[in-house]
This record gives structure tokens, sequence and C-alpha cells, in this order.
């Protein structure tokens, strides 16, 4: 009994050792903590061109891989995150960039779902206020009409 | 208001004309920015010539096929024999640059398949191919007399896409002043 509490507790403990699987591998990163934490926000923003739903720093692929070391490369040397990030842009297009700038023709993409929330909240607007329901009747009461309700508030038939 | 029935009707037709196109195309094929620019500038060692070097100079006054190929792409196997072809028929100049191989294994591939290539760039550590957007094995530059970069054709070159697309665009390219 002793001995299996024993190794219960031997497999727990391994389980605590157990990392989800990242594509860095940690002889990419680079020794200063802060550095390494920039390349790491780049890489998370970079399209793998490869698995393309993937970003660079998940990938597994070779090809990711190359570019995590060009990104710390770059970085160490001392580049701005910008210029990290353009020297992919030229390569690969803006395409790889996975928050994509705002400009002429990402617009679309930024503004898209605004516009199209507001059109749908309109054409609402339009057809609650045509339902019949919720609109007043077009004809007013006849005075016939009129002297009947008044009559019938007044005898207490209504 | 006896039109708000046609609406769904037209609806459906936008969509239908929207997805005949949307779903027809290949969303993965990234085409390279690097066209009409440039090929970017490169010095590697040319493969199986020891101490030459092969550099994006070179690529000047003829129009090119640059192949980015490995012997570990299976795809580029599959258009091998295509290459072959070309190169035997000198329409075009075919060079290579070998992505991440190892001499040994090219040396093998070159000699059980033949060499379709006048020369080889062997680009060890991937840095050119990165230099040129590659984006997977094989990915085929077309380059002309300026050494510009015209077009990719991005996976195997197989005898439609020679026929279809390579050989007229190289006709155009060549039939300029």
């Amino acid at each position: 009994m002793r001995r299996r509490t024993g190794s219960i507790i031997c497999a727990l403990a391994t389980l605590c050792l157990v990392l989800p699987a990242f594509g860095v591998e940690p002889d990419e990163m680079l020794g200063d903590r802060q550095l390494e934490a920039r390349a790491r926000a780049l890489t998370k923003n970079l399209r793998c061109v490869v698995c393309q739903n993937q970003s660079v720093d998940d990938s597994d692929a070779p090809l990711a891989q190359d570019i995590r070391v060009i990104v710390r490369e770059r970085i160490a040397a001392g580049e701005s995150d910008e210029q990290v990030l353009d020297f992919v842009v030229q390569r690969y297009g803006k395409f790889v960039l996975l928050n994509p700038p705002l400009e002429l023709e990402t617009v679309i993409i930024w503004i898209g779902p605004f516009v199209l929330f507001l059109s749908a909240l309109g054409l609402a607007a339009f057809h609650i206020r045509r339902d019949p329901a919720t609109v007043a009747p077009a004809t007013p009461l006849t005075s016939d009409e009129e002297r009947d309700i008044e009559r019938r508030i007044k005898g207490g038939t209504l | 208001m006896k039109h708000i029935a046609l609406v769904p009707l037209f609806l459906f037709l936008g969509l239908a004309v929207y997805f005949a196109f949307g779903l027809t195309r290949d969303p993965s094929t990234l085409q390279s920015v690097l066209i009409d620019k440039k090929l970017p500038a490169f010095a590697l060692p040319a493969f199986g010539q020891s101490g030459q070097v092969f550099s994006s100079s070179q690529l000047k006054g003829r129009v090119s096929l640059l192949n980015v190929f490995a012997s570990w792409c299976i795809a580029c196997k599959v258009e091998h024999p295509v290459l072959l072809k070309l190169s035997q028929s000198k329409r075009v100049a075919i060079f290579g640059l070998a992505w991440k191989d190892k001499p040994d294994d090219l040396s093998n591939w070159l000699e059980e398949l033949g060499n379709p290539y006048l020369m080889i760039a062997d680009d060890a550590t991937g840095r050119t191919a990165i230099d040129l957007g590659v984006t997977g094995a094989p990915e085929t530059f077309v380059i002309d007399r300026s050494g510009r970069i015209r077009f990719k054709q991005i996976g195997p070159i197989d005898v439609y896409i020679w026929r279809e697309t390579l050989e007229p665009l190289i006709a155009r390219i060549e039939a300029e002043p």
C-alpha cells in the first residue's frame, strides 16, 4: 500500500512537470528576459506561412522556426519591433500580420461588423414601426362610434 | 411592396455568384509581394562547383527560371521530369536553389534523377529562401532580363501549367523591348 501511494504521488508529480506544447524550442530563446518577451510578442502576431492558421510562435514548421530565430537575431542586434516586422512583411506581405493594421484595403474587416450591426438595427426599427400592432389606426372613429363608446362608458357596459 | 418577395431570390443569386468565385479560389496560395521587384540579392556557394559562387546578378541578361527545390521535397520529385524535359528543349534557362538540403542527399538526388539546372545555389541555412519569400517547395520564379521577378509559380510545374501559363508569359517577356 505504501509503495502504491508513493508511485501515485510520483506520477502526479511528473504530471506537474508537463507543459503545453509550444513551437518555441528552449535553445531558440534569448538569454535576456525582456528581449525574449518582445520576441514572443512579435512572433505571436506573425502568421506561419506553412500552416496558415497558426502563429510563428505556435508552429512546429521548420520555416516558422527559421523566422523565430531571425526575429530573435534582429532583436538582439538592437532593431525596433517595427523594423523586425517590416523585415518579414517585405518578404511575405501584410498577410502575415495576424493583427492587420487599419488601412484602406483592410478597412472593411475593421468597420464591416459595425456597419452590418447598425444596418440590422435600422432594418429592425423600420419593420417594428411598420407593424400594424404598434401603429395608430389610420382612420379616426366616426361620430357614431364615439357616441356609442361614450354611452357604454356611462352605462358601465364597457 | 409586392417586390419584397423577390428579395430572397436576389440575395440567393448574389450569394451564389459570390461563392462561385470565392469557393473555387485557393486562399492558401499567397502570391508573392516581390512581383515586379528586383530579385533579392544573394551570393551562395554553387553546388558541385567547389569554390564558385552563384550570385543573383548572374540571373540577368535573359529570361530565366529560378526553381526552389530540395531532395526532401516530395512534390519536387513530381516536378523533376518536367524540368528535365524543359532543360533538354533549351526553351528557357533553368537555375536551381537547393533549400536546406544536405550535400550528400542533393548529389544523390541529382545523380539518380538527372540535373536540369545550369547552376544550383546551395542555400543550406534557408536564409535566401526567406529573403525570396518562399513558403514551401517547389516554387519557381520567372525572372526577366533586367533581373526583376515577374511571376512566382507556387507548387510543382506540370505540363499544363507550362503550356498555359509559363510559356506564354516567357514569350511575352521576351518580346518586350
